[in-house]
């Protein structure tokens, strides 16, 4: 059961990817993305990280995409105008493509350490409480400087935002 | 094998039952609409238009489907789609009762217990923005456009005083599971005081609920909120061009939200199936007198009919009252119909709120609306939580 749901929501995280970048329209670009993490954070949920799972869904697809659809509707975004598209083009650059991804896989392949297999459910530390826990003792110094981060690119916002009124 | 076949059962139960709930909230809003207006609402289909539903569905399904020719038609007719999906998809982890023996099978009355139940819910409602917006736009028309992204704008807006709203319950029963934050309401103070987060201990979770039901107002786009589709500005809003069962869709859909943030509410405020004072006390028979009660005014009114047919159509309803009023003293329906009496009692005083709130306030206008949000709604909840986790901390041990 785990490996076909793992097989079905991988599939459907790299085809919403290939179609993101095929796509013309904006908003159709846009949706994939959101196929995208909708089916990582399934992908989440199988390893056992079901608390990054809802979060992956709540802060990407739920907040940071929403904005995205918000602004490509305001602004009425049209299908982009593709020009130039030379036969040659498409005869190199598909084969070049393949060498170069082939290429790259088998560069993290050979750079990363062997590692056990992952086994479905084995992990059972992902929960709130866990995290939250961890959040604070062992890795507080990086969660609060990401906060000190964030606060600063929210003064930041809000300085430039002030400038045009 | 059995756990899926179970699965499969619960889940249409549960679809069927809120969608029939759903078709029935519209007709108790109708009802008690007119009758705040002195008016007598549906009467004509059915005794009291209780067939009004059935006759709505079948004029809609019945109507004719136009399609605007302009409209990006994928999306078009994907919008409808998510609406309604994303609007099922959480009640999947709402538990409406304890633990109950049905033929000697255990089972929660509850599709499934996640530990992240309270989370799943944020997560789709806030998802289910793309519903509303990709409506307004895919429509290709300029009032479903603007009725799309006022409702984008004023759902994102609401969310996180919604959010920060249902964190300080979270907190005080320390868990993010539906179930265990109910079973950790189920005691009472000084034996009958419930510790339902309204009541409890630290800080009385009163304000957090407050706030909740005004982000659920404004997240469900209903009346004092529902500006995205202020029909006297934008005809109907985000889903001006949609007709028949298209229509029909969006219009389930924002009934089953308003049922299952009812839900939400009761569960995470007031103590979801528990009683509201101990059965020791007594609170068993509160179901039975209540439906003896209504028997007794029906058999009442029947000896005095106002028209010829009462004489014979109040008693029968009489009837109809008491046994399911006597129905609540059988000893094996007992443990699964006296919690489910206490949480529908209480989530469908929740949905009468709304509609009274319908009924009574006018609209807000639209950065009015926008202000009350930050301005207002957004410090209010932090300012709350902050309290809530600083009492917490200080009293934990």
């Amino acid at each position: 059961m785990d490996v076909i749901l793992f097989l079905a929501f991988a599939t459907v995280a790299v085809v919403a990817a290939i179609n993101l970048v095929v796509q013309t329209h904006p908003i159709s670009s846009a949706l994939s993305l959101i196929g995208v993490m909708g089916s990582l954070a399934v992908l989440y949920l199988l390893l056992g990280g079901e608390f990054l799972a809802a979060v992956q869904l709540i802060v990407y697809a739920g907040a940071i995409m929403v904005l995205f659809v918000f602004v490509i509707m305001l602004l009425n975004a049209g299908a982009e105008q593709r020009r130039g598209k030379s036969i040659l083009a498409t005869l190199l650059g598909v084969p070049l493509l393949a060498g170069f991804l082939a290429l790259v896989a088998w560069l993290i392949q050979s750079a990363l350490p062997a590692s056990a297999p992952v086994t479905f459910g084995a992990f059972t530390r992902g929960t709130p409480r866990d995290i939250g826990q961890l959040l604070f003792t062992q890795y507080l110094l990086p969660f609060e400087v990401t906060s000190v981060l964030i606060l600063i690119a929210i003064l930041g916002a809000v300085v430039l935002a002030r400038k045009e009124i | 094998m059995e756990f899926y076949i179970i699965t499969v059962i619960k889940a249409a139960l549960i679809a069927f039952t809120m969608l029939t709930a759903a078709a029935y909230m519209v007709w108790l809003e109708r009802k008690v609409l007119a009758h705040i207006q002195l008016r007598v609402g549906p009467t004509r289909v059915g005794p009291h238009g209780l067939l009004q539903p059935l006759a709505d569905a079948v004029k809609l399904l019945t109507k004719e489907d136009l399609n605007p020719p302009q409209a990006n038609t994928f999306y078009y007719l994907l919008a409808p789609f998510l609406a309604v999906m994303l609007a099922l998809v959480s009640i999947a982890v709402i538990p409406f009762g304890p633990e109950v023996d049905i033929f000697g099978y255990r089972t929660y009355l509850q599709l499934t217990d996640l530990s992240i139940g309270v989370l799943v819910v944020l997560a789709v409602s806030s998802l289910s923005v793309y519903g509303v917006s990709l409506a307004g736009w895919a429509s290709n028309s300029k009032y479903a456009l603007l009725g799309g992204l006022r409702s984008s704008a004023q759902m994102i807006s609401y969310e996180l005083p919604l959010a920060m709203a249902v964190a300080s319950p979270l907190l005080i029963h320390n868990s993010l599971s539906f179930r265990e934050i109910v079973n950790s309401q189920s005691g009472y103070y000084f034996g009958f005081i419930p510790q339902w987060s309204v009541f409890a201990a630290p800080f009385p979770q009163i304000f957090a609920f407050i706030l909740f039901l005004i982000a659920a107002f404004a997240e469900t786009n209903r009346v004092p909120f529902d500006l995205p589709e202020a029909e006297n500005e934008l005809v109907a809003g985000f889903h001006t061009e949609y007709s028949s069962m298209k229509f029909a869709a969006f219009f389930t859909a924002e009934y089953i939200n308003i049922l299952t943030i009812c839900c939400v509410a009761t569960l995470l405020f007031l103590g979801g199936w528990t009683p509201l004072w101990p059965s020791d006390l007594g609170s068993d028979f509160v179901p039975v007198l209540l439906h003896l009660g209504a028997a007794a005014i029906l058999f009442f009114h029947g000896s005095q009919p106002a028209r010829r047919t009462d004489k014979y159509t109040m008693p029968a309803a009489g009837v109809v009252f008491a046994v399911l009023g006597l129905t609540f003293l059988v000893p094996f329906l007992k443990p699964i119909l006296i919690p489910l009496f206490w949480f529908i009692g209480k989530t469908l005083t929740l949905a009468f709120i709304f509609i009274w709130v319908r009924g009574t306030l006018p609209r807000f206008r639209y950065d009015q609306l926008m202000r009350f949000a930050w301005t207002f709604m957004f410090p209010a909840a932090v300012l709350n939580l902050l309290v809530t986790s600083l009492l917490v901390a200080l009293t934990s041990k």
